[in-house]
Formats: C-alpha cells, sequence, structure tokens
C-alpha cells in the first residue's frame, strides 16, 4: 500500500520498505515493568525552530521549510538516522488512520479523515526502537519515544538523548525566563508530557477511583483517556501525566509522576487483593463472562469489546484465567480499530461490518492462545497477525 | 457550576432535550460541548479559550494589561490569543509578556523556567553575554547532578569565553 517505495531515495532509505507494516507496535509486546497494569510509558517534547511561525499558524511555505530543515539534518542523527520519514500527504488515509490508532501521530497531525492531510506534516519513526518524530503538528517538532510497562526513566533518556542531538543541529526557539516556546503556552517551558496509560479496574470496581483521580489533580498531575485531550476514558484505561511544564525540571517532572504512578499500582494491586477476598464468585463471574463473550461473540462494538478486555485482563492478572496472552490484549486493543480491520478486510467497513470482523479477529486470537497453551511443547506463536 | 463531562472547566452550554416523556438537562463547558457536537460553530478544541475568556472577563485582574498591537512578527492579536489560547510564532512571547506572565502563573504556578537550557552555536555568535549565562547555569546544573565530567566541559568553555571577552 505504500506508494513512497523508492521516490524518497534523498533520505538515504532507498531499498527500505516504506510500508507502514507492524511498524511502531514493539510497544505491544509486554517486556516493560508492571506491564499487566501499565500497558505504555510515552515521554514528549514539544519544540520549535527560531525564526519561522508555529505550524499552526504557518504559511504553506513556512510548513514546507520547517519539514526540509529537519530532513536534511535526520541522517547525521544517531537516533532517527534509519528512521523512514513519512509525510501525511503521501500516505493513504488508511495509512495515516493505522498511526494514529497505535498512538504514534495525533488527529491533529493526520486531519480529518476525508479530505487531504494538513501540508508538509510529517512522522519520523524508528524501525525498531522507540523514538518518533511529529513534524509540523501545532509545534515544529514533537519527539517522543513510547515503551511497553512502566519505565519512564528510560522513556525520558530516550528522548532527552534525542533532543541533544537536534538541538545541536536546528535552532530551537528559547527564551532565558520562559525556556522552550511552544504554540499554546501550557506546554512552555521544558515542553514536556511525560504520560503513562495504566488499567484501573480494581480501583473503578471498589468505586474508590474517584478518590484516586482528585488526589492526583491535587498533586498537579491529570488524567486522560486513551487517545489523549479530551477522549473517553474506555476498558478502565487511564492516561496520567503532568499537567504543568514550567517551574519544574524534566527530572523532577519525570521523578513526580513516577512515585504517585508508583501509589496508584500499588492502591489498585491492593483494590483487586479487596475484591478477590471479599467478593470472588462475582470476580470470577464477571472474567469469565467477559471472556465468554469474547470468545464467541459473533458482533462487537468497539467500546463493549475495550469492557470486555478490562474484564479478561483483570482475570490474567489474578490467575483466574490461563489464557489469552497479556499481550494478545494489547494487540487486540490496537489491530480491532477500525482502520486496521479495513486493511485486513481490504475494503472500507461500515459500523456493523466493522462490528462482524472485529468479533471474528477477537475469537481467532483467543483461540489461537488457548491451541498453544494447550499444547505447550509447540512452539508458540511469536505475532499474532 | 462545573461542566458534566470534563468536570474541570465552566458549563456555559446548558441543553435540554426531551426523551422517552422524560426532559433531561446537561450543562456542558463550550470545548466540551463543541467536541459533542453540539454548538457547530465553535471551532477546534482549545482548553485555554475558556480560561483566557474568563481572565479577560475580570475588571480587577492586575495582569489584565492586554497588548493592543498585533505581535509584529505574525500579525497574533491578543484577542486572537485569547480566543484559540495558541501563540503564533516563538516572538509573540516577547511581544505578550506583560499579558503572559500572569497566565503562566496562573496555569504553571511560575514563569521561571528551571530545566533543560539550550545553547545554540547562533546564541554564541549572536549573543556571548547570554551564552555565558546559560553556560554557567548548566555548569551549576551539571555540579548539582553530579555530572563532573559535563562540568569540567562547562567550566573550559566558561574559561575560553571569558578570555576572549575579557
Ligand atoms: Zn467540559
Ligand atoms: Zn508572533
Amino acid at each position: 500500500m505504500s506508494r513512497g517505495d523508492g521516490v524518497n531515495g534523498e533520505d538515504g532509505l532507498s531499498g527500505r520498505s516504506r510500508s507502514i507494516g507492524d511498524r511502531g507496535t514493539a510497544w505491544l509486546r509486554t517486556t516493560g515493568e508492571d506491564h499487566e497494569i501499565v500497558l505504555s510509558t510515552r515521554v514528549r517534547l514539544a519544540r520549535n525552530l527560531q525564526g519561522f511561525p508555529f505550524s499552526l499558524r504557518g504559511a504553506s511555505e513556512d510548513r514546507k521549510r520547517v519539514l526540509e530543515r529537519v530532513r536534511e539534518v535526520l541522517p547525521s542523527t544517531r537516533l532517527l538516522a534509519e528512521a523512514t520519514l513519512w509525510e501525511m500527504s503521501e500516505l493513504d488515509p488508511i495509512d495515516r488512520r493505522l498511526l494514529h490508532e497505535r498512538h504514534l501521530v495525533s488527529r491533529e497531525l493526520i486531519g480529518p479523515d476525508e479530505g487531504p492531510a494538513p501540508a508538509s506534516s510529517a512522522l519520523a519513526l524508528t524501525t525498531a526502537g522507540p523514538c518518533g518524530l511529529m513534524i509540523n503538528e501545532e509545534d515544529h517538532l514533537r519527539l517522543h519515544t513510547l515503551c511497553n510497562g512502566m519505565d519512564l526513566e528510560a522513556a525520558w533518556k530516550q528522548v532527552d538523548a534525542l533532543d541533544e542531538e537536534l538541538g545541536r543541529m536546528l535552532p530551537f526557539a528559547f527564551h532565558h525566563e520562559f525556556g522552550f516556546l511552544t504554540c499554546c503556552p501550557t506546554n512552555v517551558g521544558t515542553g514536556l508530557r511525560a504520560s503513562v496509560l495504566i488499567h484501573l479496574p480494581g480501583l473503578v470496581l471498589t468505586k474508590e477511583i474517584n478518590k484516586v483521580l482528585q488526589g492526583i489533580a491535587q498533586v498537579g498531575l491529570t488524567y486522560r483517556g486513551l487517545y489523549g485531550e479530551g477522549s473517553e476514558v474506555v476498558g478502565n484505561f487511564f492516561q496520567i501525566s503532568n499537567q504543568t511544564t514550567l517551574g519544574k525540571s524534566e527530572d523532577d517532572l519525570v521523578d513526580h509522576l513516577r512515585e504517585i504512578v508508583g501509589q496508584v499500582i500499588e492502591y489498585e494491586k491492593r483494590a483487586r487483593a479487596v475484591l478477590l477476598r471479599e467478593a470472588p464468585a462475582v470476580l470470577e463471574d464477571k472474567v469469565w463472562r467477559a471472556y465468554g463473550i469474547l470468545r464467541h461473540a459473533r458482533s462487537l462494538a468497539f467500546d463493549e469489546m475495550m469492557n470486555l478486555l478490562s474484564g479478561v485482563r483483570l482475570g490474567l492478572t489474578l490467575k483466574l484465567l490461563r489464557t489469552p496472552r497479556v499481550r494478545t490484549l494489547n494487540e487486540i486493543m490496537i489491530f480491532a480499530q477500525s482502520a486496521h480491520l479495513e486493511r485486513r478486510a481490504g475494503r472500507t467497513l461500515d459500523e456493523g461490518d466493522a462490528d462482524v470482523f472485529r468479533a471474528a479477529l477477537v475469537r481467532e486470537l483467543f483461540f489461537v492462545d488457548e491451541e498453544s497453551a494447550a499444547s505447550p511443547s509447540e512452539s508458540r506463536h511469536d505475532a499474532a497477525d | 457550576m462545573l461542566c458534566e463531562r470534563c468536570q474541570e472547566r465552566n458549563a456555559e452550554v446548558h441543553l435540554t432535550s426531551i426523551e422517552n416523556d422524560e426532559m433531561a438537562t446537561v450543562h456542558l463547558c463550550t470545548t466540551c460541548a463543541a467536541e459533542q457536537g453540539i454548538t457547530g460553530s465553535t471551532p477546534a478544541p482549545a482548553p485555554l479559550a475558556d480560561f483566557l475568556a474568563h481572565i479577560g472577563k475580570s475588571v480587577d485582574d492586575p495582569s489584565r494589561s492586554e497588548v493592543s498591537e498585533p505581535c509584529p512578527y505574525c500579525g497574533t492579536s491578543s484577542e486572537d490569543f485569547r480566543h484559540t489560547g495558541r501563540l503564533g510564532c516563538p516572538q509573540c512571547y516577547a511581544h505578550f509578556e506583560g499579558q503572559l506572565r500572569g497566565l503562566l502563573r496562573r496555569v504553571h504556578g511560575s514563569t521561571q523556567h528551571v530545566g533543560k537550557l539550550y545553547l545554540s552555536e547562533a546564541s554564541a555568535v549572536d549573543d556571548p553575554t547570554a551564552h555565558l549565562r546559560n553556560l554557567k547555569l548548566r555548569l551549576e546544573r551539571a555540579v548539582e547532578l553530579e555530572d563532573f565530567e559535563a562540568a569540567a566541559a562547562f567550566r573550559d568553555q566558561i574559561h575560553e569565553l571569558e578570555g576572549v571577552t575579557s
């Protein structure tokens, strides 16, 4: 589906596949600490180039020049030399949606589903590593790392290193008092947003969640749903992040988040223990019902699926279930979204069709894990897709 | 009254509907209402816009000294900023400095960046004094972090610069 093959020889990537494939999904592998509770850790930095209007206000000529400057320096970096750079306008609409469903680009970067992509907006993504770079979102640059489980320190180190590299080659807009300048004053200073995507069914079921979320707000953190600002909380997944970016150092912001999330993980574990002790039959029923529906349903809406996956994920961590693997649950969350389903089906799907395809995918992946668990001597499927 | 959806901003849209013979009223902030598609005219969600609008309204606010001229570099006006919550270019920060300081204090609790410092080749050439000041701050930070290797490198650069300028 990649139409850019071979076109873009000048970035030193000729010969390498430019198709989206399964790029940027390494964070679904359950390698990180506390990966059953924490799905992913992300750290991003907002940076802008001196001498250009911010991308949100930039004329197409300005945006183009920003992209060209960045494109020029990438091969000289250590971390992004091997990265693929996709201009959103060169991708099919479905590829752009795939990237969004994988949490690699924002809505703003890809533009609306219908109509052309924003001019000169682009994503640079490493082949294997966790680093990415959005170009011409509202800021000129959004550097990010995305990794599995709870790994704030490593994620911050990576993005810090990338920032150092890019900062040596590009003239960042920096103010002696306000720090790194950003399009929105809520990002100014460090430009840093560190966030952790965390699964909190225990706290939701014990109705402790509101207390915890209020506590989070009181210590200067905030929470959102799966897709960042303004998105709904589904499947008991909460994205917890720092609220402010100015007046504290990056290390302090990251340490503070790590400390608080560490406490939330403890509360969650405690809530699960309470549930298991006080209401084992109710809990077990909930888990097995979720499993039964996912394993057999012929039509699943996305939100319904997410809520059921939450029950199954809880059942796995409490050892009430043996399959599927947590990694499979992670993959389903991404691969059972509409663009991924359409890619698989090879055609556009209306909502009803998508629900049917979604249910079929879930059944298949659950079945694969059941089979490999039943015959442990055989080598397990490494990738579900 | 707080918005029912985000529980963060003031509810400004009150929508009454009748469903199954039941009357229900939802109270939403303008941002959430726009996201829910309730007001078609509101542009893309701008979380700061509400906040800024409120600041504009409170007369006794000392930070209200609004800059009347638009930014000479990008043409962004005070009103644009209040409306979208977004600035137009890096120079906007200098142009709207007085107005921004109050806002930053409210949003972040501070106006002083204490994180990473940025040293470019260009800044060393353009403004050697600022460059030297940055180097000294970086040296302090490196010592605090016990990164003595980096500290030594910064000290050498400072000596070199001071040798040149004095
Ligand atoms: Zn709201
Ligand atoms: Zn400006």
